[in-house]
């Protein structure tokens, strides 16, 4: 009876994580392009932010890598699979944006990350020893085992992202796409999430994060790549996560501070302290190179 | 007095009434869990009265009731769709629009054709008379129904809570829907015959809703939700025989009081305790 469920986890054991869009186009049927021509690669053991302005074309990615719409021209490859496949064996597990989740609907912590294990189930979805020993560690390693029995609702943000991440760990998925991790989100579960995903980088996790959380970026992603309706940058941080790019990316939308000389301090230091930032986590540049960063405050407070 | 409480149960017509309710009162009370989560429960107030007119030209053209009562809920569906497409308006209206539109056209027909259809059977529904036929087709779409509910209810939850976790699990989101709304309205036309088309809407949102305040699990909030629709039905029925009343009538009462009773008894979410716990957060003030 079990026969298919074993089969199916351990090949997703044996793929490797990579995600390849070449040349892709969406348009959705009202007629609107919302991606032209985006193309980037990622591979396994990656953490890589997908940043760019709301409406930028960051969902409609996400979209298409979960097989949501079809492309109108090329192609998205996952661990060497097409998207029907991929999703199939499990390889992609989804931590959604807070927004996008019924709060009220009737169903406590463990019974949320039960359902990363609904495809290594059989069609009658009932829970084996296996998966019941695997919600368990997903759940203490969120450190959510107390909570367990909690309704979703009754959360704090930070233990309502962990209950998805969770989630995401129990599907055992080797692509990892997380919508927005840090909106609403306390500085210390944002650490946590950060740690880990570093742990699941470690084990060979493809992550791709979409946010608009710019001061963090350079803090744990090692790729990032940057839309506009098209992918204008992609590849390693230090390379691509630079100002004049992300100038380019988000075209005066954000708020844009420049100091320098006696604005700045009383000596002769000739470099500027740029700050970049949305209104949520400002990006702090000093001289030429990233060399220091505030921890997140009210832009209010760094205009003063 | 036992033998007189249990007259009923000696007549043919009153068991097949009991029985059939009971099962449309639990297959509704299924979907009614799904319903009320997603905000649709005016849907299914819409797909009733849409297919009134599909019911009474079905009874005028002599074919089963259930395949006039589907062709009208497609029509009802689809002229949806397409005006929301074509225009700047808003759904609540396109949805009131059209399940008025198709009601009255049913009305119109019933009134045109007086000796094929009783208007007022379609209307609040009459079990205690549906003819063997007629109750046949109800068991059948109710009977599957609640075999494919009990098949994926799981999977349906999921596409439910969040589509893209669904599609990650290799479940196709989109087709669950269809076949949610497939089960609506075929349980809408099954129900039509118990309680009729005004008070379909309480079969499908009711049961939910009182299990809703009642356990904060699905799994749980579903079993509730049968019991509730299933009991309501039974008892609705067999009481009806006593007060000679229509059986809708006391069936939607029997359910709306459970609601009530739900509603400031629940345990943790209803209004005494609720009431309970601001009074201990005062107290424990200093």
């Amino acid at each position: 009876m079990n026969l298919i469920a074993p089969q199916v986890s351990s090949s997703t054991a044996t793929l490797v994580a990579s995600i390849s869009v070449r040349g892709l186009t969406v348009t959705y049927p009202n007629g609107f392009t919302a991606v032209q021509d985006a193309s980037f690669e990622l591979g396994p053991a990656t953490i890589c932010a997908l940043v760019g302005v709301n409406g930028s074309g960051k969902t409609t990615i996400f979209r298409a890598i979960m097989g949501f719409v079809r492309p109108a021209a090329g192609t998205v490859r996952l661990c060497g699979l097409s998207v029907a496949e991929a999703l199939k064996r499990n390889a992609v597990a989804y931590v959604p944006q807070s927004e996008d989740i019924d709060w009220n609907f009737p169903v406590l912590v463990e019974d949320v990350v039960m359902m990363g294990r609904y495809g290594h189930m059989n069609f009658l979805r009932m829970p084996s020893a296996d998966d019941r020993r695997k919600v368990d560690e997903a759940l203490e390693r969120v450190g959510m085992t107390a909570y367990r029995r909690r309704q979703i609702g009754e959360l704090s943000g930070g233990q309502k992202k962990r209950v998805f991440l969770a989630r995401a760990l129990a599907q055992e998925g080797r692509i990892i796409l997380l919508d927005e991790p840090f909106t609403g989100v306390d500085v210390k579960t944002e650490a946590a999430i950060i740690a880990l995903l570093r742990e699941l980088r470690a084990a060979g996790h493809l992550m791709l994060i979409s946010t608009h959380n710019l001061g963090s970026v350079p803090d744990f992603c090692d790729q990032v790549v940057l839309i506009n309706r098209t992918i204008l940058a992609a590849g390693p941080t230090e390379q691509v996560f630079t100002r004049a790019n992300l100038e380019q990316t988000f075209g005066g939308v954000l708020r844009h501070y420049s100091l320098g000389g006696r604005d700045l301090h009383d000596d002769q230091d000739p470099r500027r302290l740029t700050v970049l930032t949305d209104d949520e986590r400002p990006l702090v540049l000093y001289g030429d190179e990233r060399e220091e960063r505030t921890r997140p405050k009210p832009p209010a407070e760094i205009q003063s | 007095m036992i033998s007189e409480l249990l007259v009923s149960f000696s007549y043919d017509y009153m068991l097949k009434a009991m029985w059939v309710s009971t099962l449309v009162g639990a297959v509704c009370a299924f979907l009614s869990a799904y319903l009320m989560l997603k905000g649709w429960s005016l849907m299914g107030d819409a797909l009733a009265h849409s297919i009134v007119p599909g019911v009474a030209g079905a009874y005028i053209l002599g074919v089963p009731f259930a395949a006039g009562a589907f062709f009208a809920g497609v029509l009802a569906a689809l002229s949806m769709a397409l005006i929301k497409y074509r225009s700047r308006l808003r759904e609540d209206a396109v949805i009131g629009l059209v399940f008025t539109s198709l009601f009255a056209l049913g009305l119109l027909m019933a009134s045109l054709w007086p000796t094929a259809v009783n208007i007022q059977t379609i209307a609040l529904g009459n079990i205690l008379a549906i003819a063997d036929e007629d109750a046949y087709q109800v068991v059948l779409i109710a009977a599957i129904s609640l075999a494919v509910l009990t098949l994926k209810w799981k999977d349906l939850m999921l596409a439910f809570f969040d589509e893209h976790h669904a599609r990650s699990v290799g479940l196709n989101p989109a087709a669950l829907k269809v076949l949610f709304f497939t089960l609506l309205s075929a349980c809408t036309v099954a129900a039509l015959q118990t309680v009729g088309a005004c008070l379909v809407i309480a079969m499908v949102v009711t049961p939910g809703a009182t299990a809703y305040l009642l356990t904060d699990r699905f799994g749980r909030l579903v079993i509730l939700s049968v019991a509730i629709g299933a009991g309501t039905c039974f008892a609705g029925a067999y009481i009806s025989y006593f007060l000679d009343g229509a059986t809708g009538g006391v069936i939607v009462t029997l359910q709306s009081l459970l609601f009530l009773a739900a509603f400031y008894f629940a345990p943790k979410h209803g209004r005494l305790a609720s009431r309970r716990r601001r009074l201990t957060a005062v107290e424990a003030r200093p």
